[in-house]
């Protein structure tokens, strides 16, 4: 126990008062505190984003680690390159060609998951104070760590085709030279579920090139798409020298082996190396090899279509059930691909207030709250169909609709009613709850 | 001794219960008790006859509603703490507070409605019926729960209704009571075969102010004074008055029942029959400030438990 000085009580806590202020956000929350429920079978979880890992050849990718072990174990199990493994890099350049992006390997540096990555360029271009402007809404993850370095998030505007020219171009004049970079997630945005369509990916990429703005574009969910060949990345639109892209097999293969890169033009990727080094000196060498091993041994794209299949029979599950199930006044996205649809409660609920009912009707979402910087998204939740079987989803949905009935019961009895916002804390769940 | 601990449950405290579990059973370890923790779920019944007593470490739902003890009765399997009967009567606050009051002990007024009855009477007059009848500061909190889930402490009448939504979200019942403002004080009663006594009464300042859910489980949210900060003979009024409200509720082993003490007079606000047991709860803090160790007290309620 910590004595507070003078006062003779105890915090519990032997750090009190000394910790930086950028912990301020870092608590415990009741929101979060709820998920742990998530995780019993009796739950039907539409929370987390977690890919259907069991839908991979789990025998083969055993055997391919096993032989790796065996036949390159020493080098496995010892450090790496800062800049990750070389084949690796190689092998990155020819993920990311499918999405017409032309790289050298020189320019990529493998991360700790692009998690890692969204940290090292927050870290390296933003002070305190700075502005990073960030669709509304965004990722969580990318949200808490621009709160950790302590960037002040500016939410632009999005529609069905993602963000808005003219909103963005608002906030960059409303920034006035403060912001340092653009953060957007042009497929299949998490958490929106939309897609930023082909004639605003080259006006989105002029504006910044304009106003000299870097864009970071976050691309995980690029080759999960259901209709048709993936769409030009914005970097493969001219934006070498502007865009630093982000990349991951979380989607794709496996989150577990957290392996992500960053393409960066070339005096950005050297400070990202060091950066990189300083934080974890080297990117996991035995999950890089294993990474590598499965996109030369297996058939790593027939096994991106199963996924994409798989996904695909899920989104329709939810969506039909959405259709079928919810209350007049409910509206929600129709993502082409990816994980996520993007809810709009009718006018009046709140989200984070009904998910106490949704627990213990025993159906889990994310309130929308999570996805804004500034408190915003009170009517939104995201709906995930990644993980659950469809029927387990209709069933969800179900469940949800009912929950949503009952809300509205409360809101024709008290009237719309304004519960009081705290932004910046964690209000999600933990990545490992389904 | 070979110890089942309880933790986990369906509840809206299930991750209050899981750090509870992990806690209690590191407490009964040291103390040489071979202890095992688990989910209370579908495979528990299976399992149950290996152990010599049960600890329940479930928080809200079926670990304070009796029904997991009832279970436990069935199976006649010994455990700590009170039977199903003083469990239902304690996990519903207003019945405990009717209780209180029969027993000589104050608590604040309050009046307890389910949402339908807002419903069929219209919600409008009946707020201001219940602000003009109890004033403000009001906290609202459902009738049936616990961690402050729910609870919103009412200032100013416009955020009342917003008070009752968020409560009904957690039940089907909402307590509205007058929000004494004082000193809040946790005491915890214990009972390891000479009868309930009442160990230190641990004194709560959250440094935001509010002690809501982030400042009861985020280590350094909240000072904690323990023993409380009070004079010799209100110290003596407060555990005083825990040990008649865990009498008349019929608790049996250990209990933590919740106060204010305002002007020297306690009032209870609610009693606990599966008290938190995390690293920043205060049935731990009150074992230590009374000179105990928590395995050892824990060790022989379990004893009491498989002597009964």
């Amino acid at each position: 126990m910590q004595a507070v000085p003078g006062s003779g009580g105890v915090t519990l806590d032997a750090f009190t008062g000394r910790y930086a202020a950028r912990t301020a956000g870092m608590t415990t929350s009741e929101i979060r505190a709820l998920f742990a429920v998530a995780s019993r079978p009796e739950v039907v979880s539409l929370a987390g984003g977690m890919p259907y890992t069991s839908a991979l050849p789990l025998d083969a990718v055993g055997k391919l680690l096993s032989d790796l072990l065996a036949t390159r174990g020493a080098q496995a199990l010892q450090y790496g390159s800062g800049q990750g493994d070389p084949v690796l890099r190689e092998l990155i350049c020819e993920v990311m060609a499918l999405e017409g992006v032309q790289a050298s390997p020189e320019d990529v540096v493998v991360t700790v998951g692009s998690q890692q990555a969204l940290d090292l360029v927050t870290r390296i271009f933003c002070d305190p104070g700075d502005v990073v402007l960030a669709e509304a809404p965004s990722y969580v993850g990318a949200l808490g760590t621009f709160a950790a370095y302590q960037a002040e998030v500016r939410h632009v505007a999005m529609d069905a085709d993602g963000l808005q020219p003219e909103a963005l171009r608002e906030a960059i004049a409303a920034a006035g030279g403060r912001a340092k970079f653009l953060y957007t997630i042009p497929n299949f945005h998490n958490p929106a579920g939309t897609s930023l369509s082909e004639p605003r990916r080259d006006e989105v990429l002029a504006i910044c090139q304009e106003a000299g703005l870097l864009v970071l574009e976050d691309n995980p969910y690029g080759l999960l798409g259901f209709d048709g060949p993936p769409v030009r990345a914005i970097r493969a639109r001219g934006g070498e020298d502007d865009v630093v892209y982000l990349g991951s097999f979380s989607k794709t293969f496996a989150p577990g082996l957290r392996v992500g890169w960053v393409l960066a033009p070339h005096a950005v990727r050297e400070k990202l190396v060091l950066a990189s080094e300083a934080s974890v000196l080297c990117p996991p060498q035995l999950n890089q090899l294993a990474v590598v091993d499965y996109l030369t041994t297996q058939d790593w794209q027939g096994q991106v279509q199963v996924f994409r299949e798989l996904y695909r029979e899920r989104r329709d599950a939810l969506l039909d059930a959405l259709t079928q199930r919810m209350p007049a006044g409910t509206t929600w996205t129709h993502p082409t691909g990816g994980f996520y649809v993007w809810t709009t409660l009718p006018e009046g609920l709140d989200a984070k207030v009904m998910q106490p009912r949704a627990i213990t009707a025993r159906v889990a979402y994310v309130p929308g709250i999570g996805f804004y910087a500034d408190g915003s998204g009170q009517r939104e939740l995201r709906l995930s169909y990644c993980f659950p079987e469809p029927d387990r989803i209709r069933e969800g949905v179900r469940r949800l609709a009912r929950v949503v009935e009952a809300e509205l019961e409360l809101l024709r009895t008290f009237g719309p009613t304004h519960a009081r916002r705290q932004a910046g804390s964690v209000q999600t769940p933990a990545p490992d709850l389904a | 001794m070979r110890a089942l601990v309880l933790a986990g449950g369906l509840s809206h405290e299930r991750d209050v219960s899981l750090r509870s579990g992990r806690r209690v059973a590191d407490a009964l370890r040291t103390a040489g008790v071979q202890a095992d923790v688990r989910d209370a779920d579908a495979g528990l019944l299976g399992g149950l006859d290996r152990y010599d007593a049960v600890l329940v470490a479930l928080h809200g739902g079926l670990g304070e509603d009796g029904s997991v003890r009832e279970v436990l009765e069935l199976v006649q399997v010994p455990y700590v703490g009170s039977t199903p009967s003083a469990c239902r009567m304690a996990w519903d606050k207003p019945v405990a507070k009717s209780v209180a009051r029969q027993a000589g002990v104050r608590t604040p007024h309050a009046v307890v409605l389910p949402h339908a009855t807002f419903q069929e009477m219209g919600a409008g007059a009946l707020l201001r019926r219940i602000v003009g009848h109890l004033g403000v500061p009001l906290m609202v909190k459902p009738s049936r729960g616990g961690s402050a889930l729910g609870a919103t402490a009412v200032h100013d009448p416009a955020d009342l209704p917003a008070a009752m939504v968020a409560c009904y979200g957690y039940g089907e019942a909402a307590l509205v009571e007058q929000l004494v403002v004082g000193t809040e004080v946790a005491v915890t009663v214990l009972d390891t075969g000479e009868g309930p006594y009442p160990l230190p009464a641990v004194e709560i300042r959250p440094l935001s102010g509010v002690y809501d859910y982030a400042a009861r489980y985020t280590a350094g949210q909240t000072e904690y004074f323990a023993p409380a900060r009070l004079e010799d003979d209100v110290a003596v009024a407060v555990g005083k008055a825990a040990v008649t409200v865990h009498r008349a509720l019929g608790l049996r082993d250990l209990s933590r029942i919740d106060l204010v003490v305002k002007d020297g007079i306690p009032y209870v606000l609610e009693a606990n029959s599966a008290p938190g047991m995390t690293e920043t709860s205060l049935l731990p803090m009150a074992v230590q400030a009374a000179g105990l160790s928590l395995g050892d007290v824990l060790r022989d309620l379990l004893q009491r438990a498989v002597d009964r």
